[in-house]
């Protein structure tokens, strides 16, 4: 299974109506790699995202996860072939989601939106899920609040907590939505640092973001998306160093009044 | 006419004993509609298509129209297409088909009013259908509805002192008997009076003490 890449997405076609959001692509993440998605809003990178999590369903096209076929697999003459739930279910295991809008349960503590899944999903008695959860919150720095609610968090620590969340369940890859463009600029480092530290500890990661410094000494690969197209990919010195490509160039100068040249 | 108060402790036990079949008949009415109108917010929402306008009619005509006349048409009317009831069962019956209506609106409200997110989070860590709706959808919708669900029982309370002219011997008969009896109405319906509002007070105080254990749920701003 080592040569088999984590994610492979072929020829993902994605329409909402008459619009195509995504207009066949082919991306492939290695494992151990933290690939970033960038561009424009409506350029497709979250729909992206949500078609590898399985949040939405693409209407052409295959994902691979470590190797297997994601929801869908490919029929004897290239057709689509739904696959059985249980099947879904085993290899949407291998991943975790962290959403913009962290979507934690509000009617459960830190400590239960953690355990919460081990619990109903794999059966842990409720005191081990617990204490595993307990273990996930200190490695994310929030030990000290796991019995509070949500509403009782800042967004920084609720984002920490979503992350433990997900990562109680022990992925091999990790998804992350813009996972910090609803946060106030001064609660970002805090995720930031939670997802370095991630990266750093081998986790593959494939990231929707807007914070092109993360995505810059972070990142092992940035994707450039525009209108459902993949318009360039490469390592972060290649993608924003000189020369650049014309679309990159005329991002980037939209992020150049917040500070980001210093950057790069 | 003269207000005596005599009357009303004479005829206390008779008065207690139709509080009794009022509080029971409310107790049960509401727990069937709310368990019925859930059932009919489920299968509107999460059943084919056609289960959904078939369920549409129904549930439009029994919002449209006043208890008053429904019960009157369950009771004197139901022998007509062969459903002969004693007036409590038809009054019981009466009671949740018009409850459940407005509860499964309650409902549908609810689950319309749960951020999509947390769906998707619950999918996300492979939480099955019946899952998610046991543990993330319906303890947030008891959060999100239960001010309206207070509120709504309270109008089943109500709503039973119209079954008294199907003449199940509630509240409302005994007293209204009473009055006619001995032409004592104001004491009669002063206590009438008294006694709903004690129940309403009892039940939106039991609703308030459980929104205040739920408060801490409340959705975090993000």
């Amino acid at each position: 299974m080592t040569g088999l890449p984590a994610i492979k997405v072929e020829k993902l076609v994605k329409r909402f109506g008459k619009t195509t959001v995504l207009n066949g692509i082919d991306l492939v993440v290695e494992r151990g790699e933290v690939t970033c998605l960038l561009g424009p809003s409506g350029s497709g990178k979250s729909t992206l995202l949500r078609c590898v999590a399985l949040l939405e369903e693409a209407n052409e096209g295959f994902i691979e996860i470590n190797g297997m076929p994601l929801g869908f697999a490919s029929g004897p003459n290239g057709e689509r072939v739904r696959l059985p739930a249980a099947e879904t279910q085993k290899v949407r295991a291998h991943i975790g989601m962290v959403f913009q809008q962290f979507n934690l349960w509000p009617h459960m503590t830190a400590l239960g939106n953690v355990a919460e899944a081990l619990v109903t999903v794999r059966g842990m008695p409720r005191k081990d899920a617990e204490e595993r959860a307990m273990a996930q919150l200190s490695k994310v720095g929030l030990s000290d609040r796991a019995g509070h609610y949500p509403s009782e968090l800042s967004g920084g620590q609720q984002q920490r907590v979503a992350i433990a969340r997900a990562l109680a369940l022990d992925p091999d890859i990790m998804l992350f939505d813009e996972p910090t463009s609803s946060l106030d600029p001064e609660l970002t480092g805090e995720v930031l640092n939670v997802m370095r530290d991630l990266a750093e500890s081998g986790m593959t990661m494939l990231v929707v973001t807007h914070e092109i410094g993360f995505a810059a000494s972070v990142g092992s690969k940035i994707v450039f998306l525009d209108q459902g197209k993949l318009i360039v990919e490469g390592k972060p010195e290649e993608v924003f160093g000189k020369p650049r490509h014309e679309r990159i160039d005329q991002f980037l100068d939209t992020y150049l009044d917040r500070g980001a040249a210093t950057l790069l | 006419m003269t207000f005596d108060p005599d009357l009303i402790i004479q005829y206390l036990p008779d008065i207690v004993r139709a509080l009794g079949v009022t509080i029971l008949l409310w107790i049960a009415g509401s727990a069937l509609g709310i368990v019925v109108g859930f059932i009919i917010a489920v299968a509107r929402r999460y059943g084919p298509r056609w289960l959904d306008l078939a369920l549409f009619a129904p549930v439009e005509l029994i919002r449209g129209t006043p208890f008053l006349v429904q019960i009157f048409l369950l009771y004197y009317g139901g022998p007509f297409i062969g459903l002969s009831l004693d007036s409590v069962t038809a009054g019981l019956l009466g009671l949740t088909i018009y409850g459940a209506a407005y509860y499964s609106e309650l409902w549908r409200s609810g689950f319309v009013a749960i951020p999509k997110g947390h769906v998707e989070a619950a999918q996300c860590v492979g939480f099955n259908r019946t899952q998610t709706l046991r543990r993330i959808i319906l303890p947030e919708m008891t959060m999100l509805l239960l001010p309206s669900m207070v509120n709504m029982t309270i109008l089943m309370l109500k709503e039973t002192a119209i079954l008294s002219i199907i003449s199940v011997p509630e509240l409302t008969l005994a007293v209204s008997a009473l009055g006619t009896k001995h032409y004592a109405f104001v004491e009669g319906f002063a206590v009438l009076a008294l006694i709903y509002w004690g129940l309403v007070e009892a039940c939106s105080a039991m609703g308030r003490f459980a929104e205040s254990r739920l408060s801490k749920y409340r959705f975090a701003a993000s």
